[in-house]
């Protein structure tokens, strides 16, 4: 076997060649409609790029940026966008590996609690926004009669309070998010290996000191690589809080996405518009450096 | 190991927390598609409608044109998934089996495209598919979802080439079968699953997308479904709530099959693309 497999060997570079026949049809499609854009757009925020103007598009330096610097609108917005994403990215989480935890226990209805735990994952956004708005109805909502039913006051307008929207879209970002952490933890637990837990028991461990020298250790990478995208999801997210609130009340939960869709593609400022999404991958990138920096300082404590 | 009764308990408890949570928005929505505008009116709401009628469903498609924002969303979102795995298989392919800077220039892409906020790419994309004559026009927007779903396509494809043995693939070439022989009858078939599987996710993907289609599509004949769904919701967010609730339901039960299918192939393919070999 060895044998064939040196005879072999010194053929499989020339088998590159034919590996550019295989690479190009993705490839084209991929530079041209990804990674091209992605540069072009780059380029665009150090213009003063509108749509449907005649006038000759002009390179104007960082002139976008110093008028984001002092845009506090825009500013207001990027703390909304922050709050919303660790909002969301948190509670997701620990929700997530409780009912991941659950899930790995070998309890009855368990099947039930996994099939509805991946329904949220197959939902259009658009549809998860619609439903939610039905719950948060302030008077053929479910929300407010169960409010009413236990003597809780008559109930809100939940989305349209200034104090209630944020909360309110951020519990339905937590519920739409769920099912791909819970998925990514579970699989984590699963290869988790059971007879050192089994060991730990036999020895006398509680039930969360198991958890904090056996189970989290094998867990951390995945909850590491899992809780990372989820920020970077949460915090470019459009389509749920465009279907419940479009932004309002009053701007309380216009995201980033939604205030640099509606200064492209609203006003036509596509410069401007590609500026703020310049500072929004910057400002991802750092928070992804600072976090993925944390992750190896503590992987040499472990 | 034998669990406590009091923990037992706990962790019943807490499963039911969880089933109320996840489940009680859905059967809201569907308690709300069967029930008539009078008793939607009604300011006691309850969970079990008195008088349940399909009326709502009826409406929803004399409303809006769901019919035909079902079909284009069906062509944009096959034709995409259909064209996304037929260029990323052979890709996935190389990437799994050559260790070449290009491979290692596309996994980078596949990670660092999970961080693109759609802004930064979607003004771009707007200009670049105007030049095209790709704007407003459903081949545009199946266009920009192949590329969309590349990243998972790649991610989830070269896990499943890379659990085709490589000594397969050098047996049969010992035995004289030629490079195209191997790949059609020997890789593929074991592949064949996989692809299926990857091919179902982008179709759902698809399915559900709203940003780029709210973006790049205008005329109202041309609109996929869930931008037709917000045309529901009124300018000042009012809403006609029976149709509206019977129209997403509807809308979600194509994506609900098609996961129910793949759900196990995901989660596995999820973890395969995760091993580094």
């Amino acid at each position: 076997m060895t044998a064939v497999a040196e005879a072999r060997r010194p053929t499989r570079p020339a088998s590159g060649h034919g590996a550019w026949f295989l690479v190009l049809p993705a490839l084209i499609p991929i530079l041209v409609l990804s990674v091209g854009p992605l540069l072009y757009g780059i380029l665009l925020a150090f213009t003063d790029a509108q749509s449907g103007r005649t006038a000759a598009t002009r390179w104007i330096g960082g002139l976008n940026f110093r008028d984001l610097l002092h845009d506090t609108l825009f500013w207001e917005s990027f703390r909304i966008g922050l709050v919303w994403a660790v909002g969301v990215t948190v509670p997701q989480f620990l929700l997530a590996l409780g009912l991941a935890l659950l899930l790995n226990q070998d309890l009855r209805l368990r099947w039930l609690a996994r099939a509805l735990a991946i329904v949220p994952w197959a939902m259009p956004e658009v549809v998860v926004g619609v439903m939610w708005r039905l719950v948060y109805n302030p008077d053929a909502g479910i929300l407010n009669e169960t409010l009413r039913d236990l003597g809780l006051g008559d109930g809100r307008d939940w989305l349209s309070g200034l104090a209630t929207a944020l909360p309110a879209v951020i519990v339905v970002g937590i519920w739409a998010g769920m099912p791909q952490t819970t998925v990514a933890l579970l699989a984590g637990l699963q290869n988790t290996p059971r007879e050192l837990h089994e060991a730990a028991a036999v020895d006398g461990a509680g039930a969360w000191r198991r958890f904090r020298t056996v189970t989290w250790p094998a867990l951390r990478p995945v909850a590491l690589a899992i809780t990372a995208l989820n920020l970077i999801w949460n915090f470019n997210s459009f389509a749920l809080v465009y279907v419940l609130t479009s932004g309002g009340p009053g701007g309380r939960t216009r995201l980033p996405m939604l205030f640099a869709y509606e200064e492209a593609f609203r006003y036509g400022q596509f410069g401007y518009a590609a500026a703020m999404g310049c500072v929004m991958v910057a400002v991802i990138s750092i928070l992804l450096a600072v976090f993925l920096a944390g992750r190896l300082r503590g992987g040499e404590d472990a | 190991m034998r669990t406590r009764p009091a923990a037992r308990a706990g962790q019943y408890t807490a499963l039911l927390a969880y089933l109320v949570f996840l489940a009680f928005p859905l059967l809201w929505l569907l308690s709300t598609a069967v029930k008539s505008p009078r008793e939607l009116g009604s300011l006691h709401p309850t969970w079990i409608p008195r008088h349940p009628t399909l009326a709502n469903f009826r409406q929803a498609f004399d409303e809006q044109p769901l019919l035909h924002a079902a079909l284009n969303s069906l062509l944009v979102a096959a034709g995409a998934a259909v064209v996304a795995v037929l260029i990323a298989t052979p890709m996935a392919y190389v990437m799994a089996r050559h260790r070449s800077p290009l491979s290692r220039a596309t996994s980078g892409w596949v990670v660092v495209s999970q961080a693109f906020p759609f802004v930064l790419v979607i003004i771009p994309l707007f200009l670049v598919l105007k030049e095209l004559r790709l704007i407003d026009s459903l081949s545009g927007l199946g266009l920009v979802y192949v590329v969309w779903a590349l990243p998972f396509a790649l991610w989830m494809l070269v896990g499943y080439v890379r659990a085709v043995p490589a000594e397969l693939e050098e047996a049969a070439a010992v035995d004289g079968a030629g490079r195209l022989r191997t790949l059609v009858s020997v890789t593929a078939p074991l592949l064949a699953p996989g692809i299926a599987a990857t091919a179902l996710f982008a179709f759902v993907t698809a399915w559900n997308e709203f940003f780029f289609a709210l973006v790049l599509l205008k005329s109202p004949g041309k609109q996929t479904l869930p931008v037709v769904l917000t045309h529901f919701i009124g300018a000042e967010g009012v809403a006609d709530l029976g149709p509206l609730a019977a129209a997403a339901f509807l809308a979600t039960l194509p994506s609900l099959a098609v996961f129910a299918l793949i759900q196990r192939r995901i989660t596995g393919g999820l973890l395969a693309g995760a091993v580094k070999s």
